[in-house]
């Protein structure tokens, strides 16, 4: 968009006033843009959260390794990793070998690893459960998601959370607030329709009824959102960040890569934008045949995106506000298929990391003998775990948006 | 200024064509909502859209298929499930009984069963042939305690003596029966066991009762204690108060408004028409209460969908195969896939359809509808005829009026129009 239909669309939009465009939109700093926009409420030192969505139900046990349990190699012999070729954690876990960066987390404190997290009554499904991650409602099902329902209890203004997937995640649907959506190739209109259209079709009108006004401001909404994180992308960075991470926004799919849209979070959080809680996502680990050349191939991918994330975020005072939450919808089950692959299983490992993170094990590694009809026993409730997050990093209390759920924190983030 | 008419045939069906709308001015109120609730003849335009006959799942009779056979098994279901979906959302656009359509569909939200799970297109016609068959709520009720894709997609098949599963005896309390808040934890136990036994059969479509794993003791349930069993669990349900009354709140709630209660004197009214849904349509209908919600209700993403194909003369089935699929992946990131509502829970309501990830995602689907679309010259004012909106605020108008010169455009602007989200 050249300067004059920024210009125009800005002050349409009502994302700035007209002093601040006297001044020359096309040189306004994000500050003062986010101070415009949020009414003051930027604050750089805010804690952030980043939730790392692995679609398809990650294999727990072939993550965290129990290369110590012979029942682990008797029950996937051609798929278990020898004790000497895992990364070792301790005398009975490993990270699995692609998990480098991962295990430097690791040895630096600054990952966390919470085992054998779930909910009662698994569903194997991968739709129900993933359904009962992002709603952290196992028992009722309820047509918000946890981030959804933060939203709505704090009045979030539509930046507080904002997702790099093509649609917007379950987790991020309240009542009467969402989520933003921003794809990482830019926003796209049909054939014809400009910015300026949308900001004229977003203003709500005297006397409209509610519903109609709530469609008009998503408009409004939808372009306040996707500026902040375009004049992100442009804010001059700081040297301090260090190298820039990678980032290719051309791809053919829907789905940027988690690299793609770990580095947009970066650049959000370096420039300021009041985003609390961003979403992103890694898909294919429903690994049902020939599991361990792919699963391995997927582990590399997310251990760079991690690793180059968090070692990026840990050099900036924003950064260091950063903390990622990675989960998946099941584990697998302990024992391999026909295929020399896993089928859908229940208890897997939930990984928390970031510059804030109290590292080391937290929970209790599931028994691989004492099994529920071939699967893990969940030690762990994830309403704990989701709970924790929304005490240490949200800092709001759990039980209210987990349907009164009551639940000590995990001690995994420590105050400062 | 609100067109009664208008309201009526927005509510009842998807979404009327000018024509219609213009039919049903010259009828009258009265005349349109009993062709709407008691069309006479068969449905004309639903002949070219006759509901599918697919082979038996790939599944049925296969103990332990290889994972070559796996493969194509899958293949198959994938191609059966989006020939279903591609169906459903043609039938919608075509039906002339529009109000009988969109009762179908609102019972697949009542009962919400997701394909997601179930796997099975079969089982999901199965159901589906249900919703259209049943003469009312009582029958209906008694065919989906054990509908097979009910029973699979919540876990009815792992509900045994040995191990009850309270997953169905639950939803029946809560989503499908009575409502929350009508029973006690203890109720739903026993319902549990009242309901083992019964297991899907993907080689008979239906629902198989194996008395080995039937609890066959006395159950204690909303204070009758008996020796309940399906058939008869459902009998009490569908005896107490709560029943009609839960029902013709969720009429309202889907026809009327997501945001207001009903008022008592309809919902009297309503439930003296029980077990009848289109006698309790027509209550609803016809009191003022009816038309005091106009604007309250936010469009679903199919009705705004089915409506938009419907008046600018489209069909999903004369469409190419990749437009057409184009279509419905964009309509899925909406929210709403026929055959795959999020969870047993249904389909959303009210503004949370209206968040600006919705905004982007309609846009590209507004778009893409006024490409298909055959127009040549449109104004403001024919659009709104077109578009069957009774007008344009202010606001929609200046925008609509600066954009003119292009119909595509024009119409795309209208399409996501706040005026034509809302009803």
């Amino acid at each position: 968009m050249d300067i004059l239909t920024r210009r125009r669309f800005l002050l349409a939009s009502g994302v700035v006033g007209a002093g601040a465009l006297a001044a020359g939109a096309g040189a306004l700093g994000l500050a003062e843009l986010l101070k415009t926009a949020s009414g003051g409420t930027s604050d750089a030192s805010a804690r952030k959260l980043v939730l790392v969505t692995l679609y398809g139900g990650n294999d727990g046990l072939n993550t965290v390794v129990p290369f110590a349990d012979p029942a682990y190699h008797s029950a996937r012999p051609e798929l278990a990793y020898a004790p000497e070729e895992v990364l070792h954690l301790d005398d009975t876990l490993g990270l699995n070998p692609m998990l480098t960066g991962l295990k430097k987390l690791w040895d630096d404190k600054r990952l966390a690893i919470v085992l054998g997290v779930g909910y009662p009554r698994p569903d194997r499904s991968h739709f129900r459960s993933m359904d009962i991650w992002q709603t952290a409602s196992p028992v009722n099902p309820v047509q918000t998601g946890w981030v959804g329902r933060w939203l709505d209890g704090t009045s979030a203004p539509p930046e507080a959370a904002v997702s790099f997937e093509p649609v917007l995640p379950p987790m991020l649907a309240g009542e009467t607030r969402a989520g933003s959506c921003v794809s990482p190739s830019g926003l796209s209109l049909p054939n014809g329709i400009t910015p300026e259209m949308l900001a004229a079709l977003g203003q709500p009108e005297d006397g409209e009824p509610t519903p109609r006004a709530r469609a008009a401001s998503a408009y409004t909404d939808l372009l306040h959102v996707e500026h902040l994180i375009r004049e992100a992308e442009k804010t001059p960075r700081d040297p301090a960040a260090g190298p820039e991470l990678e980032l290719l926004t051309t791809g053919t799919g829907r789905t940027s890569s988690l690299s793609t849209q770990l580095a947009l979070v970066a650049r959000c959080v370096e420039a300021g934008v009041p985003t609390r809680v961003y979403s992103v996502s890694l898909d294919g680990f429903d690994t049902h045949a020939d599991e361990r050349a792919g699963h391995e191939s997927l582990l590399k991918r997310l251990d760079d995106a991690l690793s180059g994330f968090v070692n990026r975020m840990s050099r900036t005072e924003a950064g260091r506000q950063v903390t990622v939450l990675v989960y998946s919808e099941f584990g697998r089950r302990v024992r391999a298929n026909a295929s020399d692959g896993t089928d859908h299983g229940t208890a897997a490992p939930v990984f928390v990391l970031g510059p804030r993170v109290a590292g080391g094990f937290y929970g209790e590694q599931p028994s691989l003998t004492d099994l529920d009809d071939g699967d893990l026993k969940a030690n762990l409730d994830l309403r704990t775990v989701i709970g924790t997050m929304l005490h240490s990093v949200l800092d709001v209390d759990p039980g209210q948006y987990l349907d009164g759920f009551r639940t000590d924190p995990l001690p995994l983030l420590p105050a400062v | 200024m609100t067109d009664p008419v208008a309201l009526l045939l927005r509510r009842a069906g998807f979404g009327p064509t000018a024509t219609e709308l213009a039919a049903a001015r010259r009828a009258g109120y009265a005349a349109t909502l009993s062709a709407l609730l008691a069309p006479v003849g068969p449905d004309v335009g639903a002949t070219s859209a006759p509901l599918p006959d697919l082979p038996l799942d790939p599944y049925a009779g296969q103990r332990d298929p290889t994972p070559e056979q796996k493969i194509a098994f899958e293949r198959r279901r994938e191609k059966e499930t989006d020939e279903i979906t591609r169906w459903w959302v043609d039938r919608m656009t075509v039906a002339s009984h529009q109000a009988v359509e969109k009762l179908v569909f609102f019972w697949h939200g009542h009962w919400a069963t997701s394909i997601k799970k179930v796997r099975s297109p079969q089982l999901m016609m199965v159901q589906h042939r249900t919703f259209r068959e049943a003469p009312d709520f009582a029958a209906l009720a008694r065919r989906m305690v054990i509908d097979p894709a009910l029973v699979l997609y919540l876990d009815g098949h792992r509900n045994t003596a040995q191990a009850p599963n309270e997953n169905l005896a639950r939803e029946l309390f809560e989503l499908f029966v009575l409502g929350i808040g009508q029973y006690t934890e203890q109720d739903v136990k026993e319902a549990g066991r009242a309901l083992t036994g019964w297991r899907y059969s993907l080689a008979e479509e239906r629902s198989i009762f194996d008395p080995s794993a039937h609890d066959s003791g006395r159950k204690t349930i909303l204070g009758t204690t008996r020796y309940f069993d399906a058939s008869s669990l459902i009998e009490l349900l569908l005896q107490q108060e709560a029943c009609p009354r839960f029902i013709a709140t969720r009429l309202w709630f889907r026809y009327a408004s997501s945001t207001r209660p009903i008022p008592k004197a309809l919902l009297a009214k309503m439930v003296e028409a029980f077990p009848v849904p289109t006698a309790m349509l027509r209550v609803m209908f016809e009191d003022d209460a009816f038309l005091a919600t106009d604007g309250e209700l936010v469009k679903q993403p199919i009705e705004w969908f089915v409506g938009a194909m419907r008046q600018l003369g489209l069909r999903p089935a004369t469409l190419p195969d990749d437009t057409r699929s184009e279509l419905l992946k964009i309509l899925e990131d909406l929210g709403q896939l026929p055959f795959a509502p999020p969870n047993v829970g249904g389909w959303r309501a009210g503004t949370s359809w209206l968040t600006s990830a919705a905004a982007q995602t309609r846009l590209r689907l507004a778009g893409k509808l006024a490409e298909r679309a055959v127009i040549d010259r449109l104004t403001p004012e024919s659009l709104a005829y077109l578009l069957c909106l009774d007008g344009w605020s202010n606001r929609t108008y200046a925008v609509l009026r600066d954009a003119s010169a292009d119909p595509r455009r024009l119409l795309t602007l209208g399409l996501v129009s706040p005026e034509y989200l809302v009803t």
